[in-house]
């Protein structure tokens, strides 16, 4: 028995102990030395940050280079899926076109009116939304994790907790800002939570990612009834989005809401990021 | 000239499981299958396990170390918690191997299961408790079922990978 419990012993010391013909660290002092940058990266330690995010952005650059070859692949291989798909999107589309056009009519005055109102209350943002375009570097699809890595980072403005959108929908906020690259938490990450209003009924509620390509609503108010395809729009609550930027639809599946969104969050290849700027007042001049 | 050129080709073979490893961290690749979402593989793990356990020599740990560091930065996760993962693996793996009299794929498979349900464990405690993020237990359940079913198989294709290896040395 107590041999037993001596080969147990040696056997764990040669492990993790004792370093090989080539190693120059045992496995216990490099565990120790994991375990010392994660307590670095609890403790948000900030003359690091620097050589952090250039570290970041070496290895998203290499990552986006050794990706390249697959990407490619990858790409062909969606666009030849996208032609056999494009007769019949064809379609739907010469029909919604027709509506579209009436409906942009009627966004233009409501803009207008709104610009209006918002004079009038004086509660007019002395903010100005600046658009950035910004190519997607790596586009991780993985179960665990949604996000992309853009190719700006805050030598161009970007900042932490921007939205990120696709064409005019919101598709998630930037987390990580380096030099040269960000990266963008998608909507549908488990981490995301996002303030939203739903309308008609300007119910407001958190939108939580789920790891799948919807979203659910979490602390929407009591009895309040949605219905199938009511829009889903940021309500600016958290004064870090604008408002009114729309996301997905409400789809009721086994008596529970979800938000369907209006990007496919697995083709994107180009973004916007929408940059806050103070309004040049000229008031004093 | 042929010396050079079958010194060199020797070097790529044994050099392989490390391009294989960063190949992996860089990418993020994890093979999960579009259609269903729950199924993904941990490719790092088996080669790993694999390699700490066969081949220790082929892979070293500050390589080991610097892999989790990658794929930390790859995947957005805090620094350090891949390469604690990565680490303790390894050292379970050498663990086995050092107890192991008469390694077989079947007690190796064995093995594998209770190695990455340890490490995804240490993985899910860190990040839920320490760093306070969401994680998906179901799908970190799956990954390790998918991870642990998917060894054997490529367990056979290494081996059937590194006996061609061997002949050619011999020639």
């Amino acid at each position: 028995m107590e041999t037993n419990r001596d080969d147990f012993v040696i056997a764990i010391r040669s492990a993790f102990l004792r370093k090989g013909a080539k190693q120059k660290f045992s496995l216990f002092v490099l565990i120790l030395i994991s375990v010392a940058l994660l307590s670095l990266e609890f403790f948000h330690i900030k003359p690091l940050n620097t050589f952090r995010a250039l570290t970041k952005d070496f290895i998203y650059r290499s990552s986006f280079i050794i990706n390249l070859p697959f990407q490619s692949i990858s790409k062909s291989i969606e666009e030849v899926q996208n032609h056999f798909e494009m007769y019949r999107e064809y379609g739907t589309l010469k029909k919604t076109i027709k509506n579209t056009s009436a409906i942009e009519n009627e966004i233009k005055f409501y803009k207008a009116e709104n610009r209006e109102l918002k004079k009038i209350i004086e509660e007019e943002s002395n903010l100005i939304d600046e658009i950035l375009v910004s190519k997607v570097l790596i586009d991780k699809k993985s179960p665990f994790l949604k996000s992309i890595i853009i190719n700006k980072g805050f030598n161009f403005g970007i900042e932490k907790g921007m939205a990120v959108l696709d064409g005019f929908y919101m598709i998630g906020r930037i987390t990580e800002v380096n030099y040269l690259s960000s990266r963008a938490l998608l909507i549908s990450d488990l981490n995301s939570k996002i303030p939203v209003m739903i309308e008609p009924s300007g119910a407001k509620a958190i939108m939580s990612g789920t790891g799948k390509n919807y979203a659910i609503l979490d602390f929407l108010p009591k009895n309040q009834k949605l219905e199938n395809d009511n829009i889903v729009y940021t309500s600016g609550s958290d004064g870090i989005f604008s408002a009114g930027i729309p996301i997905g639809k409400i789809k009721l599946f086994e008596k529970k809401y979800r938000v369907e969104f209006f990007s496919d969050l697995s083709q994107i290849n180009f973004i916007k990021v929408k940059l806050k700027k103070e309004k040049n007042s000229n008031v004093f001049n | 000239m042929f010396l050079i050129k079958k010194s060199f080709y020797s070097i790529f073979l044994n050099s392989i499981p490390i391009v294989i490893l960063f190949f992996l961290v860089f990418t993020g690749f994890d093979l999960s299958i579009a259609t269903v979402e729950f199924v993904s593989f941990n490719f790092v793990y088996i080669i790993l396990f694999f390699y700490i356990l066969k081949k220790p020599e082929s892979l070293g740990y500050g390589l080991i170390f610097f892999s989790g560091i990658v794929n930390d930065i790859v995947l957005g996760l805090p620094i350090g918690i891949s390469s604690i993962d990565f680490l303790i693996l390894s050292g379970i793996a050498s663990y086995f191997r050092n107890l192991t009299l008469r390694p077989s794929l079947l007690l190796d498979w064995m093995a594998f299961f209770p190695s990455i349900l340890i490490v995804n464990s240490i993985h899910y405690y860190i990040i839920k408790i320490i760093f306070e993020m969401d994680l998906s237990y179901f799908f970190l359940i799956m990954n390790c079922v998918f991870t642990f079913l998917a060894y054997p198989i490529f367990a056979i294709l290494i081996n059937i990978f590194n006996l061609k290896k061997l002949r050619n040395q011999n020639v």
